[in-house]
Formats: C-alpha cells, structure tokens, sequence
C-alpha cells in the first residue's frame, strides 16, 4: 500500500513539475519580452522632434526631467539612446538573419558532393583566419559605408562557426535511414532538404541567430564608433559613443555611461530571452 | 618521434596557411577593385582641383588604370609576393616600412594585455571551477557573461573616465608626451602610456579565458584520479597544485594563443579610443582615407599574426600535449 502510494506521488510529482517549472519559464519569457519590446517599441514611436536641439538645456547632468542628461546640443540622451538601441536592435536582427540563411544554404550546398564540401570548409577557414573586425572594414570600406554596408559587412563575417555546426548536422542526417528511404523512392533533392533537413537543423539555426545577435549588435557599434558604420545623423549608439570621446575631458562622462550600459541591458536581455526561449521549445 | 611529430605538423599547417594566404589576398583584392574608391583621386588627394585632366590621364597610364583588372592583379601579385607592398598614400612611405614602424607599439600593448588576461584570467576560472555553484563561482561567471557583452571601446572610455579625467593618473591618451622628441622619450613615460589600453584590452579578453577554464576544471574535477585524491583526503590548493593546475593550464594557454583574432580587433578599438599610435590606428586611418595599398597590406599582416596564434594552439594541442595521439582532433 505504503509503497503504491509513493509511487503515485511520485508520478504526480514529475507531472506536475515540469508543468510548474514551465509556468516560470513561460512568466520569464513574458515578462522579459515586455521590457523588449518596449524599448523596441519605443524607438519607433520617438519622432525626431523628442531628439531637437534644445540650446536651454545644454549639457545638463542626469536629473529627473533627463534621466540620461543632454548633450551639447541639448538632446535628450535617454531618447537618443532609446533610437540608437532601435537602429541597433534592428541591424542585429537583419545581420544575425542573413548570417543563418547563409549557414544553412552553404550547409545544403556542401551536403551535394565532395568537392563543395572541400569548399565550403575552405571559405569557413578563410574567414576564420582573418580578424573579424578586420574583414568588417574591409567589406564596409568597399561598400562605401552606411547602412548597407554594414549589415552585408556582418552577415557576410558572422556564418562560419554556425555553418560548421549545421554542415555537422547535415552530414549526420544524410546517413539517416529515412533520408535514405526518401531518396530510394526517388524524392528529388529540393525535397529531402525541404522535408528533411529544414525541420531538424531548424531549432539549431534558431539558436544560432540568437547567439549570433549579440555579436552583430556588439560588431555593429564597434564599426559605427570607428567610422566605417552608420553615417553621424544616425542615432547609432557607436555613433553617440564616438561623439561622446571629444567631451570626456570636460567630465560629460553621461554622455558615454549610459548608452554604453543600455547596449550591454539590451544585449543581455535578447540572451535572456533566447534562454528562456530555448527552455521553452525544449524542456530538457 | 616527438620532433618529426612536430616538423611534420609544422610543415602541413603551412602549407594550408600559404594556400589560405593566396586566397586572402585575391579576395580583398578582388573586393577593392570593385569600390567605389577613385585612384587617381585618392593618389591625388587635395591636389585633385590643381591637377589638370591630361595630366591625370598621364597618371592613369603610368599607373596602368586602363588596363584589364586581370591584368593589374598579376602585375600587383608578382610585386607583393616579392615583399613589394607599394607606397602607402597617407603616410607616403613603403607600406612595410609603415607596418613595422606601426606594429612594435601595438606589439607591446597586445602581449601586455594578452599575458595579463591570460594569467588574470586563468586563476579566476581556476577558482570559479575549483568552487563550482558556490557564491564566488556565481559571481565570476556573471561578470565574465557581462563581460562577452560589453563592447571593448566602450570600457576603455569608462577607464578614461575614471582613472585619466577624475584620478588624473594617466595620460589621456597617445603613446609618449606631447610635444617631445623621440629620443627623449623615457621607458617610464611610454609605460604610463601603455597601462590603461593594456588594462581595457585585457579585460575585454579575460571572459573567454575564465569560462574555458573554468569549464575544463570542472571537467577534470568530476574525473576517477581527483575522486582518489579526495579519498587520501587532498582538498583546496594542495588539490588544485597537484592535479587541477597540471590538467588545465595547457588547454588554457592554448586556447588563449587562439583568441588572436579577438586580440588584434581588440586592439583596433582600444587605440582608436586611446590614440594609441599603433597599427590598429593605422588601418582604420587607411580605411577611412582610402589608403588602399596600406590597407591590404595590414589585411595580410593580420591574417599571418591570426595564423601565428593558430598554429601555437595546434602545437600545444597535437605535440606537446602526449596524451593527444598523432591524427586524432580534439
């Protein structure tokens, strides 16, 4: 009796559990995601009249009415910093994007035969072997800069290490039985990878994107503060950031702290926000 | 065995590094063609307005602008593959000369920083793994996640903040003294100078030394040997001294010889915040002002410093490393 009892408790037990710890994961993600989204939100709803010259309210320190100060010009930090994590926010997004459909196509493509496979590993070395920020600069330089340039820039440097996961994966389900019964009835190619190959390498590339994102983000204002980015009208935090070094040595130091600390909240929420995710998708 | 072991590594990893080389150098070659980038103007740069229109075209033809882009490439290959890098066109000098005048202050700055994360670095994983979920655990490995997050540049104008404009104990920025020759530039004066973007770039570099570490201490903690060690009743830095430091500094170093890319880009940002006058400087210097030949060169130079790092990863790993069987990766 004692022990059939036990036994029942203990299978309530792990129904219930992962249930409850589901419930937190699925609070987490709301709650997380709310504050996301406003900032994002917000972004777009900042017209260019919250961030005019002000001249009589130059150079103000971080009070109640400008919780982040102004700047020279009398700009609102918080409202420049809120546009610039928009702009940042959404060429991390585009990048980190066009990152993982690159993996994935260059994945299928080495998947054919031999040979494109000895390529593809082959560009995934060249790229490897020139520094990151580097090949960045070269990419924006022949781009001529700006937006564009900067989002090719990233997504064309950011697809080797999550190619090599995805080639990895695809190598493995090519010898999957059911890859191999699809093709012996004569499933054409476009739809084994279709079929297949998308579904399972799917998640993989989700969790990719959401560890590459930080790395555009970060990437993204490191180029912009060296001068190759976003042009000065943008908002950019790496543009706010450089503009920021000519006051330090006047002690405008808020006009460096707190963009920089909101990049690294954003970046540290969409991380956040993938883990949870992740828990989400997958309980174990 | 060990030595032919060792040469043979050598030799197959340089063998791919030339290959990778070559097709680097047609690849930025190929992309610098296609900017939008005038020669003639960059070449010319101010001057452009005083120069006449047939004297351009005379440059054009001395240059060889009109010629098929194939053909320029190979005239441009057999040059630089003789060690002719060309003339940089914003400092009006060999491109080499440049490189080298330029690297020997980022040389130091990036092995100051790099040594200091290494063992800084090193020793917090070491303890974090050595105490694994314990509050010092936690602690540093949310401040090495925090870390993987910040931007480089962005700690190294909060440490100018902090210690140039309100401590006033460093300089603010450059490599010597305003306004000195070089001659009297003292050791003590480019030191001061060197302390804060060493300091910047070794903290940025330090997240992913203590999490590999880290990671691999508690590898070899939850291992047969340590569970025996434990039962004769070692524990704490007798512990750590006799089985932990000799398990997981080769695979720590080695992993910090491969962050060499990390490095260099690290280095790029944290002079350009600094004014660091050094071949980071110096390259986005050529980027923005079109220096073409500079900038390729630079692109070259980094690779061979990134396979530099590669390859003493890979030695550590396969040779030095006995347990490592020859032809089995890691």
């Amino acid at each position: 009796m004692m022990k059939e009892k036990r036994i029942v408790e203990k299978v309530k037990q792990s129904k219930t559990q992962p249930k409850s710890n589901r419930s937190i994961v699925v609070l987490k993600l709301v709650g997380l995601l709310s504050v996301f989204l406003a900032i994002i939100i917000s972004g777009f709803v900042i017209g260019t009249d919250h961030i005019e010259a002000n001249m009589s309210a130059k150079n103000l320190s971080p009070s109640l009415m400008h919780p982040f100060g102004t700047d020279w010009l009398g700009r609102d930090m918080f409202m420049r910093t809120l546009k610039g994590l928009n702009v940042s926010f959404q060429v991390g997004l585009l990048a980190a994007a066009a990152s993982a459909v690159i993996a994935f196509l260059l994945a299928v493509f080495a998947s054919l035969n031999k040979w494109f496979d000895h390529l593809v590993t082959m560009m995934i070395d060249l790229f490897l072997s020139v520094p990151h920020l580097v090949t960045l600069m070269l990419i924006s330089f022949v781009l001529g800069g700006g937006l564009k340039g900067v989002v090719i820039g990233i997504a064309l440097t950011h697809w080797p290490t999550l190619t090599r996961v995805i080639r990895a994966e695809i190598m493995q389900l090519k010898t999957a039985e059911y890859v191999h019964i699809s093709r012996k009835l004569g499933k054409k190619r476009s739809w084994i990878v279709k079929r297949h190959y998308l579904p399972h390498v799917l998640p993989q590339l989700f969790v990719g994107f959401i560890l590459l994102f930080p790395h555009a983000i970060l990437h993204e204002s490191a180029i912009t503060f060296l001068g190759f980015g976003l042009s000065p009208e943008q908002p950019a935090i790496g543009i706010i950031l450089a503009e920021s070094m000519k006051y330090l040595t006047a002690g405008k130091w808020w006009l460096a702290f707190f963009p920089g600390l909101s990049l690294i909240f954003l970046v540290a929420l969409f991380d956040a926000v993938g883990n949870n995710l992740r828990k989400f998708f997958n309980p174990n | 065995m060990q030595i032919s072991q060792l040469i043979k590594t050598i030799m197959l990893r340089m063998i791919k590094f030339f290959s990778i080389l070559i097709m680097v150098i047609v690849l930025s070659f190929t992309l610098v063609s296609f900017s939008p980038v005038d020669p003639i103007q960059s070449y010319l740069g101010a001057e452009m307005m005083v120069v006449s229109e047939t004297q351009k075209e005379q440059i054009a033809e001395y240059y060889g602008l009109h010629e098929p882009k194939l053909k320029q490439f190979f005239k441009w290959f057999s040059t630089f593959v003789q060690g002719d890098f060309g003339v940089s066109l914003l400092y009006r000098q060999d491109v080499l000369t440049v490189i080298k005048e330029r690297f020997s202050p980022s040389f130091w700055l990036m092995s100051f920083s790099w040594t200091l994360s290494g063992v800084v670095g090193y020793v917090l994983g070491a303890i974090a793994g050595m105490n694994e979920g314990k509050m010092v655990d936690r602690v540093i490995k949310t401040y090495s996640f925090i870390l993987a997050s910040t931007p480089a540049f962005w700690i190294g104008i909060l440490f100018l903040i902090i210690f140039s404009v309100w401590l006033g104990l460093f300089p603010i920025g450059l490599g010597a003294p305003v306004g000195m020759l070089k001659a009297d530039v003292t050791w003590f004066d480019r030191l001061k100078h060197i302390v804060l973007p060493a300091l910047t770039l070794s903290v940025v570099g330090g997240a992913n030394i203590i999490l590999h570490t880290r990671q691999k201490m508690i590898e070899t903690l939850n291992s047969e040997f340590i569970r025996f060690a434990r039962a004769k009743g070692e524990y704490g830095f007798t512990l750590f001294w006799r089985h932990g430091f000799r398990n997981t500094l080769l695979p720590a170093v080695s992993v910090h010889f491969a962050t060499f890319g990390e490095l260099f880009g690290g280095a790029v940002l944290v002079e350009q915040v600094f004014s660091y006058p050094g071949l980071g400087q110096a390259l986005v210097q050529a980027g923005l002002h079109n220096d073409v030949p500079l900038l390729l060169g630079i692109v070259v130079f980094s690779t061979a410093f990134v396979f530099i790092g590669n390859l003493m990863a890979d030695i550590l790993y396969t040779v030095i490393d006995r347990r490592i069987k020859p032809g089995e990766t890691v």
